[in-house]
């Protein structure tokens, strides 16, 4: 058995997977009965303790959900999902809770270390504390007590429902309403965990805080949900990173990221998505169905997204701005890497309501293989909003002559005084270029991946310093085998 | 150092080299003088490996061995330099990043450590020095939005760097005024070297003014039509192409 095993890895190799955290961590978990219906939804807000405007809450949604349809317009392709055919709530038997870092199973903390998040506090990168979700619930928080300190409310969302009670009740759905979108309230019904955060008036985070999402347990969707609320004047940036195990299944990714800042707040998001991606045939992978938005609900905020999108099946994402309050800013800087036969219809929405709101977006989309990558956005400028402004660039970039890119961009204007400017380019990387870099020595695949991180740099620079590195060599090993 | 015997190159399809014989011993500095459309671009890319210039008779020996198997990056790695006609714009690519990246992939391959990112800078800086090459300019995406000059001393910055044991400049003179030939000029004299071979293409004459060749090759039609000694340069400036 072993030989074959060998076997099998030697030839994936070969076959160019090199999709690093495909492992599966054997781990003895509590399960949901597979489906989904009332008690599903019961099951979950059960399991966590909730109370019960919460299972109110989530029942409405999911009543709701039953009418809805799921949205076609995306320039996605994939058969029918059978929502019956899939588990909804996954958990480590060993951890019920969140614990102190000793409690964790050493199991899960190998899983951690093993993807490059080591969860012990004097191992982690200086500077970052990190909530770490295993399939449906968050098994480790790290630096509460230095957060704490600083008023900084970090946590699991389930903890939060049941220690802040005040503030979740206050936030949660005011961005993205319940009916908002057929995934957004499927998420809305049977989330199970997911990050709080709330910085208090004036508190600039004194850490960057980070989340990291692990999808272990196979037929199973994970929905999480994350509420990140800037008060006053305070500041905070955070990061979430995904990987997934190689599987020949597809499954489903359905989050729901809300932010809201108030006056004067700043909200930096950041995000490395590295899901399994399928492998070269288009088998498997998983199918990222999530929706962020961010409230700039005060005068004066700042949201700004920046996004690394290098896995999964099928992405369907577009993290966006209300830039409710006057003189708001809103930001979206997007990377999204497509190879082999992977989808991604992916961009964001500026809805400009204030006066004197600007918002800016580059994205770069790269598409290898068979791909197909789509940008997708709306500017909405308002009656009242006088004075916004938007500046748009979108290139493509695009490795061999089977793959595709696509922008879509709408823009609609109310108000005579905005000034909308929109830029767009399609480039492939030319003979030259790789002649060049090969005639000085570097390797094929190491100078595609250095063109296209030259291709990304504008939005490489908007990542936390921590991370940068980490995706600038993501998005080499994204692109291996593209060309030749 | 560089033997070539009865080179014939295909471009597609259509024969361009017809019969090279060449040979650079290490230390000296040979000129291979042409009109336009006689082959000199294909062969500093035939020398190269560029992919396309297919070798359809003879052979190129470099050090005793058979280039012609090897790719671009294989050839690199062992020593052998092409300072392009027409460097190329790898837009977002900080200069400094790209010569570390290639100085380390080249010495990865020859299997010795990597240096890290302040001693590439000691060194580019260095070097960056005497051919008047800004400091501000390696912090630029490479070649972006660079003048013509500031291209060619890219270029002859690299091959100080990388210390190629053979050295091809392609049209190093075209498009430079006279300082900035004066400049790439002194900067390749300074690399001449008892165990460096270098092979000097050019359009004009003017610049084996400053770079003297040991000796001087005629390309007509994808031929050597003649070879001599460093006068054979004035001779062709006075009489032209047409009376070889």
């Amino acid at each position: 058995m072993a030989a074959v095993r060998e076997t099998t890895e030697r030839v994936a190799d070969l076959a160019g997977e090199k999709y690093k955290y495909g492992f599966v961590t054997d781990i003895e978990m509590v399960r949901a009965e597979k489906g989904l219906n009332e008690s599903t939804v019961r099951f979950i807000s059960l399991k966590k303790s909730e109370p019960e405007w919460m299972l109110e809450w989530r029942l409405e949604a999911f009543q709701r959900w039953k009418e809805m349809t799921e949205p076609k317009w995306a320039r996605v392709h994939y058969p029918p999902i059978d929502y019956q055919n899939a588990y909804y709530y996954a958990a480590p038997k060993s951890s019920p809770g969140p614990k102190s870092l000793e409690d964790v199973d050493p199991k899960l903390l190998e899983t951690y270390q093993k993807l490059g998040i080591p969860l012990s506090e004097q191992k982690l990168l200086a500077g970052v504390a990190v909530d770490a979700v295993f399939d449906s619930v968050s098994v480790a928080t790290t630096f509460k007590a230095k957060l704490t300190e600083a008023g900084v409310i970090f946590c699991p969302i389930s903890e939060a429902i049941r220690d802040h009670p005040e503030l979740v009740r206050k936030y949660l759905g005011s961005v993205v309403p319940v009916t908002d979108n057929f995934f957004a309230t499927l998420n809305s019904a049977v989330f199970s965990d997911g990050t709080f955060v709330y910085v208090p008036k004036g508190v600039r985070c004194p850490m960057e805080l980070s989340t990291y999402f692990r999808i272990n347990a196979s037929e199973t969707g994970q929905f999480e949900r994350t509420l990140i609320i800037a008060d006053e004047g305070s500041y905070v940036s955070y990061l979430e990173g995904c990987t997934a195990p190689k599987r020949d299944e597809n499954q489903l990714h359905a989050a729901v990221v809300e932010l809201v800042a108030l006056d004067r707040a700043e909200i930096k998001y950041s995000t490395v998505q590295n899901w399994y991606p399928g492998d070269a045939e288009g088998k498997g992978g998983i199918y990222n169905f999530v929706t962020k938005r961010g409230d700039c609900r005060g005068r004066g905020s700042k949201i700004s997204w920046t996004q690394v999108e290098t896995g999964s099946a099928i992405t369907w994402k577009y993290p966006s701005c209300i830039l409710r309050g006057d003189d708001t800013v809103g930001e979206f800087y997007s990377i999204a890497i497509t190879n082999n036969f992977q989808q991604a219809d992916t961009g964001t929405k500026m809805i400009h309501l204030g006066r004197n709101t600007r918002s800016r977006i580059v994205s770069k989309g790269i598409s290898a293989g068979k791909a197909q990558n789509t940008y997708r956005g709306l500017v909405s400028v308002h009656p009242r909003a006088e004075n916004a402004r938007n500046h748009t660039q979108c290139d493509s970039l695009l490795i061999g002559p089977h793959c595709g890119a696509h922008t879509v961009p709408y823009i609609e204007s109310r108000n005579p005084t905005a000034k909308l400017e929109h830029e767009a380019t399609t480039s492939k990387i030319s003979d030259d270029q790789l002649f060049y870099c090969l005639a000085r020595g570097i390797p094929q695949e190491e100078a595609v991946a250095l063109i296209v991180n030259g291709f990304c740099r504008d939005v490489l620079q908007q990542l936390p310093m921590e991370f940068a590195v980490e995706a600038q060599k993501l998005v080499g090993i994204s692109l291996e085998g593209s060309v030749g | 150092m560089l033997e070539i015997d009865d080179l014939h190159v295909t471009v597609d399809g259509r024969d361009i080299l017809k019969g090279i014989t060449l040979s650079i011993p290490a230390g000296e500095v040979h000129a291979v003088m042409g009109p336009n459309g006689s082959g000199k671009s294909t062969l500093s890319y035939t020398l190269a490996g560029r992919e396309g210039y297919a070798i359809t008779r003879g052979r190129i020996l470099y050090q005793g061995e058979d280039l012609t198997q090897l790719a671009p990056e294989e050839r690199a790695t062992k020593g052998i330099f092409l300072a392009l006609q027409y460097p190329v714009e790898i837009p977002g690519v900080v200069t400094l990043t790209f010569l570390k990246t290639a100085l380390n992939a080249q010495r990865r391959a020859r299997g010795e450590s990597e240096l890290d990112a302040m001693r590439v800078l000691k060194l580019v800086r260095e070097k960056a020095k005497a051919l008047k090459i800004p400091e501000e300019m390696l912090k630029r995406p490479l070649n972006a939005g660079f003048s013509g000059g500031e291209k060619k001393r890219m270029e002859i910055l690299q091959m100080a760097l990388f210390e190629p044991k053979l050295a091809i400049l392609d049209e190093t003179d075209s498009g430079l005024d006279i300082d900035a030939l004066k400049l790439v000029a002194d900067g390749v004299n300074a690399l001449r070297a008892p165990s460096r071979a270098m092979l000097v293409i050019t359009h004009y004459q003017r610049l084996l003014d400053y770079i003297v060749p040991d000796r001087v090759h005629v390309l007509t039609n994808g031929r050597i039509a003649k070879s001599g000694a460093a006068d054979l340069a004035l001779e062709l400036e006075a009489h032209g192409y047409e009376n070889v």
